[in-house]
């Protein structure tokens, strides 16, 4: 192969050119335009993890109810868990970055365009190979944690669908958190030094620190439990001396960072939305960002509060009890910082900011129930119950999904041109704002009482059902918000109300440059001198604080040229990121169908051959496609 | 700049200074990945120290570690480190010739090793040590193997670089390709110092 690609390497390894169509958006290595496929495809994940939410909660609205079999809902409760999380919140993060930083830090692209491409092409499918488990004898039913053994008992290629989709998806991530640090590190526009980045562009920077080192983690983890699975390794195999807890530590190793990796990003949504609609810079700038960097380095010392319940016994527990109590202090610190900052703040209710005033409430509160986790005695208690289930939802739902809408109204119409509906908006805010705190308040009490996690049903003389039904009508509340939210995006694509440069009179530099921003995104390269650059070329300071506008003609504050003076070289696109990306998936299909089922009734043996040759493919596949990568020309004369 | 050129593609702007590291982009995402290996191989040491002890069935470490043997197995990496300097060295001062000896001899070198792990494996097997065998069994060759996986990896991009030079596309940044897969090989190397101390010398019982 290499020796053709030598002799004719333009005809066998040329650019694709498509700038439109469909051929355009798989090519694209546009940090844009993967930023949109990114958002767009957590988005309808989200609204596969949210259909089976509702089935969960019809479930469970009433005691000794089957609208499925319990097997089933292992699989739903499990997949939502495992959707939501790496497919929905994590992504969707992952698509704010890829569009904001390279705005918000004054560069034309993130450092590696066609890595970029690569890791999308692998999220995705690597999600489609999860969701194909469903209709290849039954989807993941071990929980979003697989605890070991149960990890390994049960008899459907489940959990090996899990170990093998979280690996393709870390890989994903792993490339994705190499690009965004280097990008943030090494492209800054002249002028825009460490400590004058965008709160936004830090806690990315964090969270793509804390991607890197517990990716590889999980990789062990899932990879030791695929051996054990199809290969027959005994890594948590009690009777050969393997060690379940050996699961348990290395899964919150990389899970309890993950949590972080989860609403950091949502933390610097709020950290840019906050002071944009109180019109006053975000208070106490260094020490918000000192906290979320605290917030990364602790957070791989807390992982055992997860494993309070396993017996690690009183000096551990004492221990973790301690650093989870103490990791409170930085989020404290970021809770003070967003209240000083909206504190005599000129605000300006519009739905961005009602979404990030909702985070900081329901993550407060979410945040207080984490507190009481971190006592041991209390924690016993709670664990497995519906009071857990309580505390992640406040912190991950009431936490990173306002979060993520409050982006998604504040920064989409930078990337389409027009403005999402304020009155549908709003209705889906307090839609969206009630259903959740009716989902998921009765949880604290459910809990409390005693209701345990992850059964698919109950009997009627719990004295459970009151709140249960409740939560049930939560749930279709918030379905409803989002039927609200996708109503409103077509009902504002069709109006398409202009939304100009800078929309919210915002203070960043994305907002300097035209909505949507042409494919190079600054025709000049800013100079940079302050924080909040932009909002310092509009504004002065009068001597009583009040911001006063720099007087017309006094600075070019808004004009900027939206064509460049020289010509500037955008990265071609290319077949290959995607090319590649097809090879982890094939090789995946590959070892699931090496696993002999144990399904109770004779099964036939896997034909080991089909199963190498489809490995096989898949690793050429893979080579091919990197191999291309290589030798492709750089762009297409 | 010629940090975005990456080898990969057009620079984005050639004349704007960046607020930059001056570290090469490339350089910057391989370091950062090195630390995720450390990571990735720090997991799996773990891993082999918890149940190095712990074996159930089948042979013992002591029992079937062959240290001479593999000392020298070691000992032919870590000189594949050497050669990869003095590749680097070569085509850094545009020496094309010395460069494709030096290379392909560290691929070989590679070689040498993984054609060791294998014979090792083989007769681990043959003494009843396999992967269902026991933790420790699933704990060795899963540290060993994905090791060598990585070396197998390292040999292919080597073979690659003599490839691309012979056919004269390495390019003019050919010496930073071949430092940023010098530095994947050394990585590899030291990580194979430290399971080699780890898994071989350390004494079981």
């Amino acid at each position: 192969m290499a020796t053709a690609a030598i002799a004719e390497p333009r005809r066998l390894f040329r650019r694709p050119r498509a700038t439109t169509g469909f051929w355009s958006w798989i090519t694209t290595v546009d940090h844009k335009k993967i930023g949109i496929l990114y958002g767009a495809t957590a988005l309808l994940f989200f609204l596969l993890g949210g259909l089976e939410a509702l089935v969960i909660r019809m479930q469970l609205a009433r005691p000794d109810q089957h609208v499925i079999s319990a097997n089933t809902y292992n699989q739903f409760f499990t997949m939502h868990g495992i959707t939501m999380i790496f497919l929905v919140v994590m992504p969707m993060g992952v698509a704010l970055m890829n569009y904001m930083i390279p705005l918000m830090i004054g560069a034309r692209d993130v450092a590696f365009p066609r890595l970029n491409a690569f890791s999308y092409w692998t999220f995705l499918f690597g999600g489609l190979f999860l969701y194909s488990s469903f209709f290849l004898g039954g989807a993941p039913d071990g929980g979003w944690f697989g605890y070991a053994p149960l990890n390994q008992t049960l008899p459907s290629h489940g959990m090996t669908f899990y170990s093998l989709g979280l690996q393709i998806l870390g890989v994903a991530s792993l490339a994705g958190a190499v690009n965004f640090i280097v990008t943030i590190i090494n492209m800054r526009a002249p002028g825009m030094t460490m400590m004058r980045m965008p709160v936004f562009i830090w806690m990315s920077l964090v969270t793509s620190f804390l991607l890197l080192f517990a990716m590889p983690i999980i990789a062990i983890a899932l990879f030791q439990l695929m051996f054990d699975r199809v290969f027959q390794a005994n890594f948590f195999n009690p009777a050969a001396g393997g060690d379940p807890i050996l699961w348990q530590h290395l899964f919150w190793l990389f899970g309890h960072p993950e949590v972080y990796i989860l609403i950091l990003p949502a933390m610097g949504i709020v950290s840019e939305v906050l002071p944009t609609f109180a019109r006053k810079p975000i208070f106490g700038y260094a020490a918000i960002v000192f906290a979320g960097i605290a917030i990364g380095f602790m957070g791989w010392g807390v992982w055992a509060h997860h494993m309070f319940a396993a017996g690690l016994g009183p000096v551990a527990d004492s221990a973790f009890a301690l650093s989870t109590m103490f990791i409170a202090v930085p989020t404290g610190v970021k809770i003070f910082n967003w209240l000083g900052t909206i504190w005599k703040g000129d605000l300006h209710f519009r739905t961005p900011m009602l979404f990030a005033l909702g985070f900081v409430a329901m993550f407060v509160i979410g945040g207080l129930s984490g507190v009481t986790h971190a006592v041991v005695p209390s924690d016993w208690e709670q664990t497995d119950t519906y009071y857990i289930v309580a505390h992640f939802h406040y912190v991950l739902f009431g936490g990173a999904i306002f979060g993520l809408f409050s982006a998604i109204y504040y920064w989409l119409p930078k990337a389409t041109g027009w403005m999402l509906g304020e009155g549908l908006g709003k209705l889906h805010f307090w839609l969206m704002f009630i259903g959740f705190n009716l989902t998921f308040g009765p949880f604290h009490l459910l809990g409390l009482e005693g209701m345990p996690r992850r059964i698919p049903t109950y009997p009627a003389d719990m004295g459970w059902n009151f709140w249960n039904m409740v939560s049930t009508i939560g749930a279709f509340t918030i379905a409803l918000s989002i039927a609200t939210f996708i109503l409103n995006v077509f009902l504002s694509r069709a109006r398409r109300e202009e939304a100009g440069d800078d929309p919210w009179d915002g203070r960043t530099l994305e907002w300097s440059i035209p909505s949507p921003p042409p494919e190079y995104n600054f025709a000049t390269v800013p100079l940079v001198k302050d924080r909040d650059d932009f909002w310092h070329r509009k504004y002065v300071t009068s001597p009583d604080g009040r911001p006063v506008p720099v007087l017309a003609g006094g600075a070019d504050a808004t004009a900027h040229d939206d064509e460049p003076h020289e010509h500037i070289h955008m990265p071609s696109p290319s077949y290959f990121p995607v090319v590649a990306s097809l090879g982890a998936p094939l090789m995946a299909y590959g070892v699931v169908s090496l696993q002999p089922l144990n399904l109770g009734s004779p099964s036939p043996p896997p034909n080991e051959m089909a199963s190498i040759a489809l490995i096989l493919v898949g690793a050429v596949v893979a080579l091919l496609g990197f191999f291309g990568w290589v030798l492709e020309p750089a762009a297409e004369e | 700049m010629s940090a975005s050129a990456q080898g990969m593609n057009a620079p984005l702007s050639t004349t704007e200074p960046h607020t930059s590291t001056g570290i090469d982009n490339a350089k910057l995402a391989i370091w950062g990945f090195l630390g995720s290996e450390c990571l990735f191989f720090g997991s799996m040491i773990t891993t082999y120290l918890l149940y190095r002890n712990r074996v159930v069935a089948g042979p013992k470490p002591h029992e079937i570690y062959n240290i001479p043997y593999t000392s020298v197995s070691s000992f032919v990496l870590l000189m594949s480190s050497l050669t990869m300097v003095l590749a680097l060295a070569a085509i850094q001062r545009g020496d094309h010739r010395g460069f494709r000896v030096w290379v392909l001899a560290t691929a070989f070198l590679g070689m040498v090793f993984i054609g060791g792990q294998v014979f090792e494996f083989t007769s681990f097997v043959d003494s009843g040590l396999k992967l269902s065998t026991s933790t420790f069994g699933s704990a060795f060759f899963m540290l060993t193997g994905f090791h060598g996986a990585h070396v197998t990896a390292g040999i292919l991009m080597l073979l690659s670089l003599f490839s691309m030079d012979v056919a004269g596309r390495l390019g003019p940044d050919g010496a930073r390709k071949v430092e940023l897969i010098g530095l994947y090989w050394h990585f590899v190397d030291i990580v194979w110092i430290v399971i080699f101390t780890v898994v071989y010398l350390i004494p079981t019982h």
